[in-house]
């Protein structure tokens, strides 16, 4: 098959999906519904590895001319290289196995159809978000999975006690995501501006024919740009909808909220790369703001309750790990961390949602515990799962945080101790988490433990698999010290294979500093997982319940008061002023004054209406006293004269 | 001139005769007096043009009258058949009867 149909073939299957499942999906059985969807993505993903044991250099699909100026074409147009196409294995690949896992998890469910129909779009327009080889598909891409994300979060709008919570958390994220968007817009017509293109391999030629075009609009453009990524990757300042986001379905946050759609911010980023290496500035600003929200992040998740708001301020905090690999210029490194991340995290969630799943709806850790015994094959999935990203030696986190690491220590100090700082805390409320849902006694009573089970295979598999996954993702991407010949396979591979990486490089330790790097984290990781465990096994510690927290605790539990500030600064400021041009400006003002206008003409048409009373005589006497008007009129003008 | 006495007179006459056709057609009700002001005031324009006609020796205007004699004459016949069907309507023939279309 040419690469074109196979890449429209890729492309449709999502969309097929979409369709079938949204027309007919009411009348369909679950078991169908579900196939359907599945067999979708999973196609896609097939398509997709044939497309990668192909991969050649950039190839460019045109399909057909959106817009057509006198010097300005937009093409819907798609780009296969090896950036988009190892995305596309992501999306599809982790995709399929939660499609898989929700056909388990979403089975009482009402919306099961419209779930997956959901769920299919959300594939697709991820899919041309990656695809796309122009900032317009891009954005109509962007836009795409903003709307499913929205759809998804508030999935259950209708439910009795956490309908509205659900809905304001979709309203939220949509809100939030808007922000970032009008950067992206920004963005895309200040390209426009300033290349008259928007597709990516033009521009990238340009910069490189013309390298006087550094300066103030790269800046601008860039900072767009970046805002853009920190609505949808949650970074510092519009981090706080992701957390929030946690209301839609576990499979929801595993998939758009934590393997996928999150890190389209930072696939954004990689894509421009040869913009942000023109303006080291927004590099900068991007380093710090992955720094500020890694740490910050990290710190809220300490003492989250929540089974799902734990991994949720994980997500920011690894997100912002992420955003600091893309300020030090290392992109292939950002995009290796997206990959073990897409692996572990999704696990997690899942995990997360048998966990749920099994004690029937409850999320609260301080309602769990012991939990090994009684789901088993969870249990060591996600113990997996917490190891890789905690990292502990020789999982795939270890290794891609590792390289983070590196990066950071070979360009500046200070990041690296924040670094440390925010990885140990991941180490210690990952663990905490973990002990305190699967070890110790059940703290859910008697009656919700003899119901708690393990889940069925539709839900077990995909956790199996993504902890293989979880186990050798960090194979990719090997440091030196072992395998010389196989290691940096990832680097090398990106690099290669997408537009600007081939210039760039990540800088690689020498033996001594990397080995002992590793060393060090190491022993950080072991260090916080024997502490843990006795703390919270040994030492039977668990949750405290919110009154006996300390005060640094209050801080964490409260999130460090982000959503109050923000209310203060942002929306409340907004409600006083919509209040007001509601209130005043609307009703005072523009809808009296409306009413005021049609009293008016209604009453000098009452006056004017009594003239026509029907009465033949009175119609008689005005029309002689008009005549006698004009007449004396003109006599009195010709006597004037005369 | 022949006629003896000045134009004011005639004008005077003329007009009397249109203000007193004019204002019966304003306060009165009976709609057979209305058609009778109306043939005054069509008489009192007649005047006035025999009147010009004569004052300027141009014989013009004095054809102009017959036709509007045979205009009014027609109107007569018109205006007391509507009368006679309006009767038949209301059994009235108040001219204050007739304001149906003001609503």
């Amino acid at each position: 098959m040419p690469q074109d149909l196979t890449l429209i073939l890729l492309l449709s299957f999502p969309l097929l999906g979409f369709a079938i499942n949204g027309i007919f999906g009411k009348q369909l059985p679950k078991m169908v519904i579900g196939s359907i969807a599945t067999v979708a993505v999973f196609a896609s993903f097939l398509l997709a590895t044939s497309l990668f044991s192909r991969l050649d250099g950039t190839t460019i699909v045109n399909l057909f001319n959106v817009l057509d100026f006198e010097n300005l074409q937009i093409n819907a147009s798609f780009q296969i290289d090896a950036l988009s196409i190892w995305m596309t294995l992501i999306i599809t690949g982790v995709g399929s196995l939660i499609h898989l896992f929700s056909i388990g998890y979403m089975s009482h469910d009402e919306g099961f159809y419209k779930f997956f129909t959901y769920l299919n779009l959300f594939i697709f327009s991820m899919l041309i978000l990656v695809l796309g080889s122009n900032y317009f598909v891009l954005f109509f891409g962007w836009e795409g999975v903003g709307m499913c994300s929205y759809l998804l979060i508030s999935f259950h709008y209708n439910d009795a006690q956490k309908g509205i919570a659900n809905s304001l958390a979709g309203r939220k994220a949509f809100i939030m995501n808007r922000i970032g968007d009008v950067g992206l817009l920004v963005a895309l017509f200040m390209i426009i501006g300033q290349f008259n293109t928007l597709e990516y391999t033009k521009i990238g030629h340009l910069i490189e024919s013309n390298k006087a075009l550094t300066g103030g609009a790269m800046f601008f453009i860039t900072l767009s740009l970046f805002i853009a990524a920190t609505g949808k990757s949650a970074q510092i300042p519009l981090f706080s909808w992701l957390p929030d986001a946690m209301a839609g379905p576990t499979p929801v946050s595993a998939l758009i909220h934590a393997a996928t759609m999150v890190t389209a911010g930072i696939y954004l980023t990689v894509r421009s790369n040869f913009l942000f290496e023109l303006a080291p500035f927004t590099q900068n600003i991007i380093l710090y703001t992955g720094l500020a929200t890694t740490l910050f992040a990290a710190f809220m998740a300490l003492r989250q309750n929540d089974i799902k708001k734990v991994l949720a301020y994980s997500t920011v905090s690894q997100l912002g790990l992420m955003f600091v690999a893309l300020g030090f210029g290392a992109y292939t490194v950002a995009l290796f961390h997206v990959t073990t991340h897409a692996f572990f995290k999704a696990l997690l969630f899942l995990g997360s949602g048998s966990v749920i799943h099994g004690m029937h709806e409850e999320q609260d850790i301080r309602k769990m515990g012991g939990l090994a015994k009684l789901m088993p094959i969870t249990h060591f999935t996600f113990l997996i799962g917490t190891m890789a990203i905690s990292g502990i030696p020789f999982l795939s986190g270890f290794f891609s945080k590792d390289e983070i690491m590196a990066q950071a220590l070979h360009h500046n100090t200070f990041a690296y101790i924040v670094l440390v700082i925010a990885v140990t805390m991941t180490a210690v409320y990952m663990f905490r988490l973990y002990f305190l849902t699967f070890h110790g006694e059940f703290r859910g009573g008697d009656q919700l433990k003899s119901k708690v089970h393990e889940s069925g295979p539709s839900m077990t598999l995909p956790l199996i698999i993504l902890a293989i996954l979880s186990i050798f993702g960090g194979l990719l991407n090997l440091p030196g010290l072992f395998f010389k010949n196989s290691a940096h396979w990832f680097d090398h591979f990106l690099s290669a294979g997408t537009f600007g990486l081939n210039h760039i490089h990540p800088v690689h330790l020498d033996f001594a500093t990397s080995i002992q790097l590793m060393i060090f984290a190491s022993i950080v990781a072991l260090s916080v997982l024997i502490w843990a465990y006795l703390n919270y096994v040994k030492k039977g510690n668990i949750a405290k319940d919110d009154k006996d927290l300390n005060g640094w605790e209050r801080l964490s539990a409260a999130k460090l008061f982000v959503d109050e500030l923000y209310n203060v600064l942002i929306v409340n400021p907004i409600l006083a002023i919509s209040d007001f041009t509601g209130k005043i400006i609307d009703i005072k003002l523009l809808r009296n004054g409306v009413y005021a206008l049609a009293d008016g003409v209604l009453n000098s048409a009452n006056i004017s209406r009594k003239w026509q009373s029907g009465f033949l005589s009175s119609y008689l006497f005005w029309m002689v006293f008009g005549l006698i008007i004009f007449v004396a009129y003109y006599i009195l003008k010709i006597s004037v004269w005369h | 001139m022949s006629i003896g006495t000045s134009l004011d007179f005639f004008l005077f006459v003329a007009i009397a005769l249109f203000a007193i056709g004019a204002i019966g057609a304003m306060t009165r009700k009976n709609m057979i007096v209305l058609l009778m002001c109306i043939e005054l005031m069509l008489n009192a324009v007649n005047l006035m043009l025999v009147t010009f006609s004569t004052y300027y020796g141009n014989g013009d205007a004095q054809i102009f009258v017959f036709f509007t004699m045979v205009v009014a004459a027609a109107e007569a016949t018109v205006g007391l058949s509507i009368i006679i069907m309006a009767y038949r309507n209301l059994k009235s023939i108040d001219i204050d009867m007739y304001n149906q279309l003001k609503n």
